[in-house]
């Protein structure tokens, strides 16, 4: 079957530590179809976008990574651009709809970047959730899974930066679904987990690890409260606070029970029936998630 | 005939006018038009000095014609036209020139400017006003009956009132029975009353009163005619019971094998598919949801073809098997009813947002809750005889969080005015659950305490001194279940601390709208209304019972969400305006109104398609359009549309119009 | 505890600027605190967010400056959308970050860094730059 290209951008994070996220999204792509070719030549998105209204130098990098994905579009023949990683998919298309609202922002960057092509708004920018939801079709998806999660209880979390601000929001910014409908067309049983929009720390991680470690005793024990087996997630800063920082949360609440953490992705691959290490990569995770998935392994 | 002799009056109105128009100037350059008599200025041409200058030069000089050079004509014309008319002149040979609003007040920074601008408005105004022709107000009869669509407290005030006067009312209200939103409480604020008690008195009187005729579980669908002359058609909806016949004794309630959640409990409690709405129901007749009671729903199936039934089965009589006086049919019995009033007051209500709206504080938990659906749980006459238990597993809760500002104040996620009457209800609802359980803990989450009613504050002191009423103030953010209970985020903004609380339950006292169908409702009597459902009052602040379709009064919630207090003065008030126009042998229509030349007029009906008021028809032999006098409001809207200029609105006719518009675009 | 209130805060150049490098009307807040109330790291700041935004109506930029609020705001933009009078918070903080960074200041220092190895790039990507110029 012939697979169609669709573009592709890891950003940085999914290439080294966050492989595992990288592999289980192409792969479980490929079973549903299509071909996600990585971007040539995108650079860094940056992580955070810059919110200081007299600068525009933090939203060089995205525009200029729009016009790579503008001059690639042309060669496959589709505009659409895929990201999975939460911070990458925000400041892209913050950066799409900020320039698309303030023209003379956008002429400012095109004359700076004399020496690339002008971008005029051609590339869609769009999550992996919503790809699923409305190209695929989660109907399809529904079709390719051969070993259905049943039993598997969710919690869903969607973190900051896929529903905020209103502008990027994938799905009501309160009370979300879409990566539920996704987990349910999986098999899974999804838990109703409140705190699916909660914010994990952040950046915070690399000079008060203490703080996000509270976040995490918090974000987690409320999970398991509910019943949840495991967690799963889009970001790989928040599986990151997650799922590493447990090790903190434990250490100051002794009480504090280990969950494992996992991409949605990834559980994809796995009712896909895509198994192997290669592809999931569970050695990357701190808390280990072969126990709870053992089932479907 | 033009007239020759106009006088032109020149208000200063303080300083407002004459502190940036030059006004001795413009009377100068005015006095000098050969076709005024009298050019002349005062200080405050409202005042009574400055009309009994109108009256008195009209004698002196014999004046054909007024200009009163002053304020927007929407404050004094009617001042100076009554002035002009006791000097002995037609009121309609008097026009206004807006020196104020047009040339004083927004060119304060350029006199010069002004200056001239002023004497071009009233040189305009005087090319108007030659052409005016006399008028005398048109007559209409009055019938002397009056409609009160809406039968809560404001309703119920209004009907009684105007039928105490003498005069015929007839009260419609959509619901089973009257009483509305206020029989739906535990007890009132400040008082504690217990509000079934106050009402019911009003309710039988409604019932009984020789003048009030009832409609209930009826609508309002169709409204024509004018003031003193409307016509009005209700549609008295299916009860599928003989309301005749029907006694209220409730022995159908009792076998109906159907239970669902009860809309008047708000959901809260239950009902049967053949119900009463209460005990207290006024009138106490039972009717039959169609929609769950199985035989009607059977019933339906096999008309719509969807069932082939193979013989003639009943499915279920166990009510009409109970039912002595044999009241109970299973027809169909909707009918429409006419009715012809002069008046119409609006008492619709309101209505308050539901918990589903506001995801992030539990609103789709069970426990979480409304205020008015935790009235209902208060209520003693209510599904829970007045302890309140969680919907969930029927707990007696031990803590309860009362979150006030849920959707008011907040332009981006709800509305952004103050739903008024929270506050108070809140500090009550905290106060009355303490008292029912003293080991109970009450936190209230408050922006501002809004207690600025006769009583409120002391209230509001009792609740905190007396009940042990916690009070934080910060607006809280974010409610989830854990567990069994409900974890609350709020703040506390003056110790500068988050603060959290697991309750069992949460009170959420959400903003108040409009009654829903409200919209429908005012299209039909076509008067204005804003996008939460408010209906507009002519003038917020002196004339907040009236809409600008004459005849036509507006009071309680339905202008604007008010307490009981309140509702019940605007009732009367609006009582009052229907009675001054009821108890005139006829009334009096503004003049103002479109005429056709039926000469020029060639039938071919634009002005007829364009009226909103359905005031004009083609007169199917002469081919002429012809004006009923007494629907028409003078709009003007035929006359921009007619080829032939044969229809016009009298003293504003197009010549008139024109030769003033080119007055005041010379400049250009 | 006492300040002095010398000038209008409408008035003030500090305030000003705050506004102007966020593009956002601060006197609009009614300090109803829901901001804070949502904030996931409130409970580690000295100044709440809706406190911040009361010293700036009142033209104290100097204590703010002291504070560690900006510092510990994760850009979550929870605050953003829950404000009922639709204020941008998070652009607010991010301006009080900007006007000390802008001087130069580090309040990361990228040396002292640990976990390298094991940190994903985003975070050390968005720490600095939130955290230093």
């Amino acid at each position: 079957m012939e697979l169609k290209k669709i573009m592709f951008y890891p950003g940085c994070t999914l290439k080294g530590v966050a492989k595992n996220l990288e592999d289980s999204t192409v792969e479980s792509a490929r079973v549903l179809g299509y071909d996600f070719v990585e971007l040539p030549n995108w650079t860094c998105c940056g992580a955070v976008y810059g919110l200081a209204q007299d600068s525009v130098k933090f939203t060089i990098a995205n525009v200029r990574n729009l016009i790579r994905a503008k001059e690639y579009a042309e060669e496959i023949g589709d505009n659409r651009l895929v990201a999975v990683c939460s911070m990458c998919y925000n400041n892209l298309r913050r950066a799409h709809i900020d320039v698309m609202k303030n023209r003379d922002r956008l002429k400012t960057l095109n004359i700076f970047m004399d020496e690339e092509p002008d971008y005029n708004g051609e590339i869609e920018v769009l999550h992996y959730l919503q790809f699923l939801k409305d190209v695929v079709g989660l109907s399809n998806v529904k079709k390719c899974v051969k070993k259905p999660l049943k039993g598997l209880k969710v919690a869903p979390y969607y973190g900051c930066l896929l529903l905020r601000p209103k502008e990027v929001a994938i799905d009501d910014m309160e009370d979300p679904h879409i990566l539920e409908d996704l987990l349910k067309a999986l098999g899974a049983e999804v838990v109703d987990y409140p705190l699916k929009n909660e914010c994990c720390g952040s950046y915070h991680t690399v000079d008060k690890r203490e703080f996000v470690a509270e976040r995490t005793y918090k974000l987690v024990s409320v999970a398991k409260e509910v019943g949840a087996d495991v967690i799963a997630t889009s970001c790989p800063l928040c599986f990151f606070n997650l799922d590493r920082r447990q090790e903190i949360a434990k250490d100051k609440h002794h009480e504090f029970e280990y969950m494992p953490i996992v991409y949605f992705t990834q559980l994809m691959a796995i009712a896909f029936g895509i198994v192997s290490e290669e592809v999931l990569h569970f050695d990357r995770h701190f808390v280990s998630p072969e126990g709870v998935l053992s089932k479907w392994l | 005939m033009a007239m020759k002799r106009i006088g032109v009056f020149i208000c200063h109105c303080g300083r407002n006018i004459a502190g940036t128009v030059d006004v001795k100037r413009v009377a100068e350059e005015i006095g000098k038009r050969e076709d005024v008599a009298l050019s002349t200025t005062y200080i405050f041409m409202c005042s009574e000095p400055g009309q009994k200058l109108i009256e008195e030069s009209i004698k002196k000089y014999n004046l054909d014609g007024v200009v009163v050079a002053n304020c927007s004509p929407t404050l004094h014309e009617k001042t100076m036209r009554n002035a002009a008319a006791r000097g002995g002149l037609n009121p309609y040979r008097v026009e206004i020139a807006n020196i104020r609003e047009w040339a004083a007040w927004p060119h304060e920074d350029n006199p010069e400017a002004a200056t001239r601008k002023a004497i071009r408005i009233i040189n305009a105004t005087i090319e108007k006003l030659k052409a005016n022709a006399s008028l005398e107000p048109i007559e209409v009869p009055v019938i002397r009956r009056a409609l009160v669509i809406g039968g809560g407290v404001s309703g119920i005030q209004a009907a009684l009132d105007i039928a105490d006067a003498g005069i015929e009312t007839i009260l419609v209200e959509r619901e089973p029975s009257i009483g509305g939103n206020m029989f739906r409480l535990s007890e009132t604020f400040p008082t504690l009353d217990c509000p079934q008690c106050i009402l019911t008195p009003k309710m039988n009187d409604v019932a009984q009163h020789p003048n009030i005729k009832l409609y209930t579980y009826s609508e309002v669908v169709d409204v024509s005619g004018y003031m003193g002359n409307f016509k009005v058609k209700i549609k008295k909806k299916k009860t599928f019971v003989d309301w005749d016949k029907c006694t209220g004794c409730g022995e159908c309630l009792r076998v109906c094998p159907i239970t669902v959640k009860s809309e008047y409990d708000l959901g809260m409690g239950n009902r049967k598919a053949i119900y009463i709405v209460n005990e207290q129901a006024v009138p106490l007749k039972a009717l039959i949801d169609e929609e769950t009671c199985i035989r009607l729903k059977f019933e339906k199936k096999v008309r719509e073809g969807k069932i082939k039934p193979k013989k003639n089965i009943t499915i279920c009589s166990k009510c009409a098997d109970v039912c002595e006086p044999d009241a109970i049919h299973f027809k169909d019995n909707e009918e429409i009813v006419e009715e012809e009033v002069g008046a119409i007051i609006v008492a619709t209500g309101y209505e308050i947002m539901p918990a589903e709206a506001f995801p992030e504080l539990g609103g789709k938990y069970p426990d979480v809750i409304t205020a008015l659906q935790f009235e209902r749980l208060l209520a003693p006459s209510g599904p829970t005889a007045g302890i309140p238990r969680r919907p969930s597993d029927g707990k007696v809760p031990k803590k309860i969080a009362f979150l006030h500002c849920v959707g008011s104040r907040d332009p981006e996620h709800g509305v952004p005015y103050c739903s008024r009457i929270c506050c108070m209800y809140l500090i009550k609802q905290a106060m009355l659950y303490k008292h029912a359980l003293p080991d109970g803990e009450a936190y209230n989450f408050y922006i501002d305490i809004r207690s600025n009613g006769k009583g409120y504050e002391e209230f509001y002191v009792r609740a905190k001194e007396e009940y042990g009423v916690n009070f934080i103030r910060g607006k809280v953010s974010k409610v989830y279940k854990v567990g069994d209970k409900y974890r609350v985020q709020g703040v506390d903004t003056l110790t500068g601390r988050i603060v959290e609380v697991d309750v069992d339950m949460v009170v959420l006292a959400t903003a108040a709208t409009g009654s829903s169908g409200v919209k429908e409702l005012a299209k039909i009597l076509r008067i204005p209304y804003d996008e939460w459902g408010w209906l507009k009052e002519t003038h917020l602040k002196l004339r907040p019972l009236e809409t600008p379709v004459a005849g036509v009064f507006i009071a309680g919630s339905s202008q604007f969400i008010k307490d009981i207090t309140d509702s019940v003065s605007q009732a009367s008030g609006a009582a009052a305006k229907a009675m001054a126009m009821l108890s005139q042998p006829k009334l009096e229509k503004e003049p103002i109104l479109a005429k056709v030349d039926t000469e020029i007029c060639a039938g071919c009906g634009r002005c007829k398609d364009q009226c909103a008021y359905g005031a004009i028809s083609i007169d199917p032999v002469r081919h002429v359009a012809v004006v009923n006098e007494a629907l028409c409001e003078g709009c003007g809207a035929c006359s921009a549309n007619c080829p032939t200029t044969a229809i016009q609105v009298v003293n504003f006719k197009k010549g008139q119009i024109i030769r003033a518009v080119d007055i005041l675009a010379e400049v250009f | 505890m006492k300040y002095t209130i010398k000038e209008d805060p409408h008035k003030k150049e500090e305030v000003k600027e705050i506004m102007e490098l966020s593009g956002q009307n601060i006197f609009k807040c009614i300090q109803c605190g829901r901001c804070s109330s949502g904030c996931p790291m409130a409970e580690f700041m000295d100044i709440l967010p809706n406190q911040v935004f009361m010293l700036l109506q009142e033209g104290d930029v100097d204590t703010l400056l002291q504070a560690n609020t900006p510092w510990i705001c994760a850009a979550c933009f929870t605050c953003t959308v829950r404000c009922p009078v639709g204020l941008d918070l998070a652009a607010v903080m991010e301006a009080l970050r900007e006007v000390q960074l802008r001087k130069n200041y580090d309040y990361v220092d990228p040396y002292k860094v640990e976990e390298r190895d094991i940190l994903p790039p985003i975070a050390l990507v968005s720490n600095f730059r939130k955290f230093t110029p």
